[in-house]
């Protein structure tokens, strides 16, 4: 509890600070390349039917949102003294920008990653070696994201001193949450004033993936003041939720505790917590943020599911209409076009928070792709 | 009134000069059964007070083993019903050994507060350890454990400053649970030297006994941290022990309360030979 008091505090100090928010901002431009572009997707629209704007977070370094939060989080551990990094990842799109972060600053940094995630992100392990990240395969448990972050967590409790844990999605204990949101409202920040410039209104409506939640939180936060502008969460439904074989902690979950942050969790009738289902590793967590429960339970965003089998087809149709190939996660997003648009129309407007692109998961999901073709 | 129990067991040790020895073992690992031979011979074996583990799928303040017990629990089908039946049963056959609870929050929370504190009342559980539930966010299990008078015990680390003490002892009872290393259970080993300030500390400002444990793995240890300590809590190496006999197809139980045996006997000739 200390180690995270201690964080609180000196995230209060350094979100306050203007020296520290220039510091940031410089690394956001120069290194990973901000602002994304907001790219009108002209094909996509047509196919759907409705005015469907790109959020282009696969644009950045290391190609996914994941980046934002990291340059934050790395200069907050720089400010706090710390020498040593460590991470979870699950489709290790965090872990290569934690591991890029630590390059750029010299940080040792260790990688914890679910033994199963290791096999099927081969392309981002390979990655995280090169930029000089230890990555820890993790076999406890499910082997996937949840017990990486149990095993992150252990690591942190017994190496308190030195190091720091930069957890990478909307998840675990206050002040992360938090903290990692501010870090990613980048996106809807920008998407805001790129939609007002090119559009000359707000969107009808946001759609974004859901694991733990961080680029939708970050993409939705600027609009929830705006309440004719509707937020789409999409979950992984994996193989269907009558299959109980996926990963919808709001959709197929109840409330509980774990990680330190009290939001809906897949877990059984006792209260163990159960493993998620998703091909996409990096919706492969059986919590959510706990904004995001909160934005469920008052009624400001909907969440919708998709199914690994909705998110290869919209993998594939992106691929094809837009010449984007979007990280399964976004396809997850993606697959739930054709439902946002009927809702707004053939002239509403839709933003999409395109998160990652998908080089990364062209090995796992090339079989099955050649079947449906 | 069950924290009685724990009152009265360290009023009578301090009596007769000594630091409790206080054996953690997971309810239900390897199995239902072997657990129970195991829980029911500990007081006989030389156990003061006992932590029954609360098995759950993702613990995170727990080293290996401990994980390995938990998983070999679940697996068996242990549940949280299935804890408190162990020790409603135990406290059938044993009206003064405390019985403490220790876990995490999240299939209490699912229990439902009021229902778990008026099972484990009733099952005469004198008091629960939860890992990770910090005092900041600890009212309403300190409401539904008070209203049926069993214990909630706090823990106290190496990180834990005076100022933390004192909150770590508001609505707290029973005693304190010391983790003597930073990290998880049954990695690092505890040095007793390094910890006595820091327990006489916890000890004046909670004013309750202190438990160290969480690094403490062979009978020499237990001996030294007896000497500094109101009790001495061993899980992992008790943990390992099943473990090991797991895998040789044995009965574990003879060789866990052997051990039990010898390191209740170092902790209760500590102060003597010290």
């Amino acid at each position: 509890m200390p180690l995270v008091l201690a964080l609180e505090e000196a995230y209060a100090h350094a979100k306050a600070d203007e020296g520290f928010q220039a510091e940031l901002a410089g690394y956001l431009t120069t290194y990973v390349g901000r602002p994304s572009p907001l790219y009108f997707a002209r094909r996509l629209s047509e196919h759907h039917g409705a005015k469907i704007w790109l959020k282009r977070e696969e644009l950045n370094h290391t190609g996914s949102h994941k980046i934002n939060n990291c340059m934050g989080q790395i200069l907050l551990a720089r400010r706090m003294g710390k020498t040593r990094i460590i991470a979870e990842t699950g489709a290790g799109q965090h872990g290569v920008a934690t591991a890029t972060a630590c390059a750029l600053f010299g940080l040792p940094c260790v990688v914890y990653m679910g033994a199963v995630d290791v096999e099927r992100q081969a392309p981002n392990v390979l990655r995280m070696r090169l930029l000089g990240a230890e990555v820890r395969p993790v076999e406890s448990g499910s082997a996937t994201l949840k017990d990486a972050m149990n095993e992150a967590l252990r690591d942190w409790v017994a190496n308190v001193s030195d190091t720091y844990y930069l957890i990478g999605s909307a998840a675990g204990p206050h002040p992360y949450p938090v903290m990692v949101r501010d870090f990613q409202t980048v996106i809807g920040r920008e998407s805001r004033v790129q939609i007002l410039e090119t559009e000359g209104r707000l969107p009808d409506a946001l759609v974004a993936c859901v694991g733990g939640g961080s680029n939708a939180i970050g993409l939705f936060h600027p609009f929830l003041a705006d309440e004719d502008v509707r937020l789409f969460g999409v979950e992984a439904a994996g193989e269907g939720m009558a299959t109980g074989r996926h990963a919808a902690a709001l959709a197929g979950g109840r409330p509980g505790v774990l990680h330190g942050a009290h939001s809906y969790l897949l877990q059984d009738d006792d209260g163990q917590i159960l493993e998620a289902h998703s091909i996409s590793a990096g919706l492969d967590y059986p919590g959510i943020g706990p904004e995001h429960a909160w934005l469920r339970d008052v009624g400001r965003a909907r969440y919708l599911t998709a199914t690994d089998e909705e998110a290869l087809t919209a993998f594939a149709l992106c691929a094809r209409l837009e010449g984007i190939v979007p990280a399964l996660e976004s396809a997850h997003a993606l697959a739930k076009l054709a439902e946002v648009a009927i809702e707004v129309g053939k002239d509403g407007i839709v933003v999409l928070g395109l998160s990652g692109r998908g080089d990364k998961d062209l090995a796992a999901v090339a079989p099955r792709l050649e079947r449906m073709a | 009134m069950s924290a009685g129990r724990i009152e009265a067991c360290f009023a009578a040790l301090a009596r007769e000069g000594r630091a409790a020895f206080a054996p953690y073992v997971m309810a239900g690992d390897p199995d239902t059964d072997t657990a129970w031979r195991i829980l029911k011979g500990l007081p006989a074996a030389g156990a003061d007070l006992i932590e029954l583990g609360l098995p759950f799928s993702d613990p995170m303040a727990d080293g290996p083993t401990v994980q390995r017990g938990a998983a070999r629990a679940l697996a068996a089908g242990m549940d949280t019903r299935g804890v408190l039946a162990l020790a409603r049963r135990f406290r059938a056959g044993d009206p003064m050994t405390p019985v403490v609870l220790m876990g995490y929050y999240n299939p209490i929370l699912n229990f439902g507060l009021d229902a778990f504190a008026a099972a484990a009342a009733e099952a005469g559980v004198d008091g629960l350890i939860m890992v990770d539930v910090p005092p900041e966010e600890s009212d309403p299990l300190a409401d539904a454990l008070e209203a049926r008078g069993v214990a909630l015990i706090r823990l106290a680390t190496p990180t834990t400053d005076e100022a933390r003490l004192a909150i770590v002892a508001r609505r707290s009872g029973g005693f304190v649970y010391f983790v003597s290393v930073t990290g998880v259970t049954g990695v690092k080993e505890a040095d007793a030297a390094a910890i006595a300030d820091q327990v006489t500390r916890a000890r004046d400002a909670t004013g309750l006994p202190v438990a160290v444990g969480f690094g403490i793995r062979t009978a020499a240890r237990a001996a030294e941290v007896a000497r500094i300590a109101d009790a001495v809590v061993v899980g992992s190496a008790l943990v390992e022990e099943i473990a090991q006999s797991v895998a040789l197809k044995r009965d574990p139980a003879p060789k866990v309360l052997d051990t039990v045996a010898a390191m209740a006997q170092a902790v209760r000739s500590a102060r003597v030979s010290g």
